[in-house]
């Protein structure tokens, strides 16, 4: 086989003569290759079929709370392997494969900011502080699907009232945990951490802002949030930040992840609210995981008793 | 090949058999689908520049079986969205076209590939006659672009695999630039990229 000789053509430019001679093998190699990493696929999941972060330790819990809904509750598998937690992966499933080995524990929690007896607690500390209680709420994500998780902890107003915020005190912001080292995938994710949060202060002094250390009876797993968490049922799912470190008390409206992230999307106060579209997706009805039909979505995820919270305010410029 | 182009969907199949499509299948699905109409378009795009650089003329027998697989995928993203995730809510899914820019991206993208898959066919390229024919099937290069918009426009904030996939779509639209500017320049088609392609790889 000859290789046309021609002078303009740069060396670089021509398919190397190996590749040449040997293209159908070539071809045949990509073929097989292909084939061989997708049954090897296959065959892995045959094998293993899902791997699971669930070292969960049992809590003592004392009661049951009258704001638990009766709803049937999400399966633990689905609660613990569909997470929104960006740290360990954009993906759903990523967190319950990459937070195995988050080191949760000695952990504590830093008060600060605006109050008169400012502190770090350790979890162990902060689950003293009240009797923890099941409580069953509906949690609606912003991507338009919800769960109904039975939460452990207490109030989170029972910690604010612990450390006496001071009357300049009118929000309160909320810091996950993050490092490199334990969270490689998060230089993926397209956000910016530590995730930061942040609430009024009337908001975080409502009863139903939940102080949050574990579910379905035991400790928070990894991936949804271990150890300690905040959880508002009555706002989207980003908004109840994850593996809190720190809480400060402060006069001006504090940075939030998302916000910072794309405004038009994401609001400060961002309650679950059917009438307020995401400029991509309707917010009118959502699936509750483990069902075929999307259910619509209530004002405030149904949690009516916090709408006097917002009195007087227009949600649909406060999304 | 044909069975290698059905491994996605035996691949999804074998996983609804094992309830192990997710904590949430329906968007499990709409995501796989989609991923494998956008990979099967790459492919089909991949065929002419891969008969060029590697000399492999007759790699064209597998142009249109790849491409009635992107349609094919294409077709089960598609039936996904109206049939499971909207369950047939017309009135619904007419405003997400109307509103959602993505999904307008994609429906267009999907809309353009049916006269491509209609005409697919020997018959067909003999009633268009070949220069139409070929005219008419450069609407995939219109696809592709919409699927990758598509895409990008509907992931929150991790954009790495809409942008490899963007990437992959540019590269293979430009070697195609790059084609029709050296066969502009009068060289025998094959010759391969002409030093312009850097160029052209950045418009």
């Amino acid at each position: 086989m000859l290789m046309k000789k021609a002078s303009e053509i740069h060396s670089s430019e021509v398919t190397p003569k190996w590749l040449y001679l040997n293209r159908r093998k070539f071809l045949a190699g990509v073929l097989g290759v292909t084939s061989g990493a997708l049954a090897g696929q296959i065959l892995r999941e045959l094998a293993w079929p899902s791997q699971k972060a669930l070292a969960q330790t049992k809590l003592n819990v004392a009661g049951k709370s009258p704001f638990s809904t009766t709803e049937e509750v999400t399966s633990f598998e689905d609660v613990t392997h569909y997470n929104n937690f960006y740290e360990f992966g954009t993906g759903k499933e990523d967190p319950a494969k990459n937070a195995t080995h988050f080191r949760t524990s000695p952990w504590s929690v830093k008060v600060s900011g605006l109050v008169d007896k400012p502190r770090t607690f350790t979890v162990e500390e902060l689950q003293q502080l009240a009797p923890l209680e099941e409580r069953i709420y509906r949690h609606r994500c912003v991507e338009a699907w919800s769960i109904v998780v039975p939460w452990v902890g207490y109030s989170f107003n029972v910690l604010l009232k612990e450390v006496s915020p001071q009357p300049k005190a009118k929000f309160v912001a909320f810091e996950s945990y993050y490092s490199m080292g334990q969270m490689p995938m998060a230089s993926y994710a397209g956000i910016a951490f530590p995730y930061v949060e942040g609430l009024r202060l009337d908001e975080a002094m409502h009863p139903l802002a939940l102080l949050c250390f574990g579910m379905y009876g035991g400790t928070l797993p990894n991936q949804d949030g271990a150890p300690v968490r905040m959880v508002l049922p009555w706002k989207y799912g980003f908004k109840s930040i994850k593996s809190l470190v720190k809480i400060k008390l402060v006069e001006k409206k504090p940075d939030t992840t998302w916000n910072l992230s794309n405004s038009n999307e994401y609001g400060f106060y961002s309650n679950v609210n059917p009438q307020v579209d995401h400029p991509r997706w309707s917010q009118a009805k959502e699936r509750r995981l483990g069902e075929f039909f999307r259910r619509p979505t209530l004002m405030f995820n149904g949690y009516d008793q916090v709408a006097s919270l917002y009195a007087g305010m227009d949600l649909r410029k406060n999304y | 090949m044909f069975a290698l182009c059905l491994v996605p969907l035996g691949q999804l199949a074998w996983r609804a058999l094992h309830r192990h499509l997710t904590a949430n299948p329906i968007e499990y699905i709409t995501h796989q689908t989609g991923d494998w109409t956008l990979i099967f378009i790459v492919i089909t795009l991949a065929v002419t520049p891969a008969r060029k650089l590697l000399r492999l003329p007759e790699l064209i027998r597998f142009r249109r079986m790849l491409g009635l697989f992107a349609f094919f995928y294409g077709l089960l993203h598609f039936s996904t969205w109206i049939g499971l995730d909207k369950f047939f809510d017309w009135a619904d899914m007419l405003a997400d076209v109307r509103k959602r820019t993505f999904i307008t991206a994609g429906f267009t993208g999907f809309v353009l590939l049916l006269p491509l898959a209609l005409t697919s066919t020997a018959g067909w390229i003999r009633r268009l006659g070949g220069k139409r024919w070929l005219a008419l099937h450069r609407l995939i290069y219109v696809t592709a672009i919409a699927g990758v918009v598509h895409y990008y426009w509907l992931v929150k904030s991790d954009h790495r695999k809409p942008l490899f996939y963007g990437a992959l779509v540019a590269l293979l639209l430009a070697l195609r630039v790059g084609f029709w500017l050296a066969a502009r320049r009068g060289k025998p088609m094959g010759t391969a990229l002409e030093p312009k392609l850097t160029t052209a790889e950045t418009a």
